[in-house]
């Protein structure tokens, strides 16, 4: 699994990352967490409003920092 | 605060009520969720109204401090502020976040798509305001904008309306002026957004606009965040959002009531309106001279702002002030800078601030 959380490095996208490796832990999933801090990449995902979270290739989240328990559901199902 | 972080039960449906199953435990979650609203509400109400009586009693009767002398009158100021404006920040941030949680800026962008120039910019400034938005995306924002179409002008719209009429002036206006000059602020922000977004599509600057933002290339579907949410999360957020935004700004604002709490003391009644009232033709621009490099927000601003018209400072002045602290700064330009060349970013500053220099002047003549 390959996990991009977008930003450009604020409060919430640290939040973000930390809420999604928390979810990592707790579901015991592997997967590779990467940073994308450039603005072109970021928008190119179509993300307006930082954070945003990418599950191989795919957004599942924008805009908003969801709870540890919201990320644990989108991975259990990705 | 509140917010029980759970959701409802089927987490493959979005929306609560919408299941089928268990629709009692829905509603007596509900209840539960708005009996919550309901108390919250009611206490911060409580403590609104008890305030000036809180520290009148405290101060003058149980300190024996002399509340008309210029400690105590200090004093009694920075308390009572404090206290009023950390309230009606908390409270007003929760509703605005709350609400706007129905808005996203994907849908913003959809809506501002097939707009032309003019109509286009009136829209993007109104929206500017009601879609949740922090400066810190305004360049993957304005990226997502002008590669899906929205021309450049219109962009600048919304980028110029988002910061000026937020929802942190609104709560601080409104609490401290009243609705009449609430009202005008948010008139004047918007027109200001709207002509110096149009000037700006006029001009034809697409050339100043750093060429990668019209080669990237949106892939993938872009989701809207407002979407399916639940009021639990709605509610969430709003919690979440007060906190944040307090936690970032309460230096600020303490510094601000501070000095604020120093000129309602030791400044002379009238010295503002006898060194920049409204017949000194250099008043609105010296503020806005100051108010442009000035990095703070809204919050760190207003409580100065009290003090100040409370010892003669002009209306149009103060609003003039204010907008000009809040729409430009010099970290938003250094953040603009990665996708607008030199040239744009200072026909936007004059344009916006000459736009902000004539709308003092034209409240200082006509109030």
């Amino acid at each position: 699994m390959h996990i991009k959380i977008l930003g450009p490095g604020c409060a919430n996208c640290t939040r973000l990352e930390q809420v999604t490796r928390e979810a990592l832990d707790a579901l015991g999933l592997e997967a590779t967490v990467e940073k994308v801090t450039d603005d072109g990449e970021i928008a190119a995902y179509g993300i307006m409003r930082t954070p945003g979270l990418v599950v191989d290739e795919q957004v599942v989240v924008a805009g908003r920092v969801p709870t540890a328990a919201h990320v644990r559901e989108l991975l259990a199902s990705h | 605060m509140t917010a029980p972080a759970e959701r409802p039960a089927p987490p493959s449906d979005g929306r609560s009520g919408g299941a089928p199953a268990a629709p009692r435990t829905t509603a007596r979650r509900a209840l539960r969720r708005w009996s919550i609203v309901a108390v919250v509400a009611l206490a911060w109400w409580a403590l609104y109204s008890v305030n000036k009586p809180w520290w009148d009693l405290v101060l003058g009767d149980w300190l024996g401090l002399d509340l008309d002398s210029r400690v105590g009158g200090a004093v009694h100021f920075f308390l009572y502020d404090t206290v009023k404006i950390a309230l009606l920040l908390t409270g007003i941030i929760f509703l605005v976040t709350v609400l706007r949680s129905f808005m996203s800026v994907e849908r913003t962008r959809r809506l501002l798509g097939g707009k032309r120039e003019g109509v286009g910019n009136v829209a993007a400034a109104g929206l500017g305001v009601v879609t949740p938005f922090c400066s810190c995306s305004a360049v993957p924002a304005f990226i997502g904008f002008v590669s899906a179409g929205v021309p450049l002008g219109v962009t600048m719209s919304f980028l110029i309306a988002s910061p000026l009429v937020n929802e942190v002036a609104i709560a601080l206006l409104l609490g401290l002026f009243g609705f009449g000059p609430t009202a005008l602020y948010v008139a004047a922000g918007l027109t200001i957004a709207t002509v110096a977004g149009f000037i700006i599509g006029r001009l034809k600057m697409e050339r100043y606009v750093e060429s990668f933002v019209f080669e990237t290339h949106l892939r993938g579907q872009a989701i809207d965040p407002a979407l399916g949410l639940p009021w639990d999360d709605r509610l969430r957020m709003g919690v979440e959002e007060a906190g944040a935004i307090l936690r970032r700004i309460w230096p600020y604002l303490l510094v601000g009531i501070g000095i604020g709490a120093f000129i309602h003391g030791w400044v002379p009644e009238d010295f503002f309106a006898e060194h920049a009232g409204a017949d000194n033709p250099f008043g609105v621009l010296v503020a806005v001279g100051i108010g442009i490099p000035l990095y703070s927000n809204a919050a760190g601003v207003l409580p100065l702002l009290d003090a100040l018209v409370a010892k003669g400072l002009p209306m149009g002045t103060l609003l003039a002030f204010m907008m000009a602290v809040v729409a430009l700064s010099l970290p938003e330009m250094v953040l603009l800078r990665r996708v607008l060349k030199p040239r744009l970013i200072a026909v936007f500053i004059a344009i916006t601030g000459a736009s902000i220099i004539a709308v003092g002047y034209l409240f200082n003549a006509i109030l």
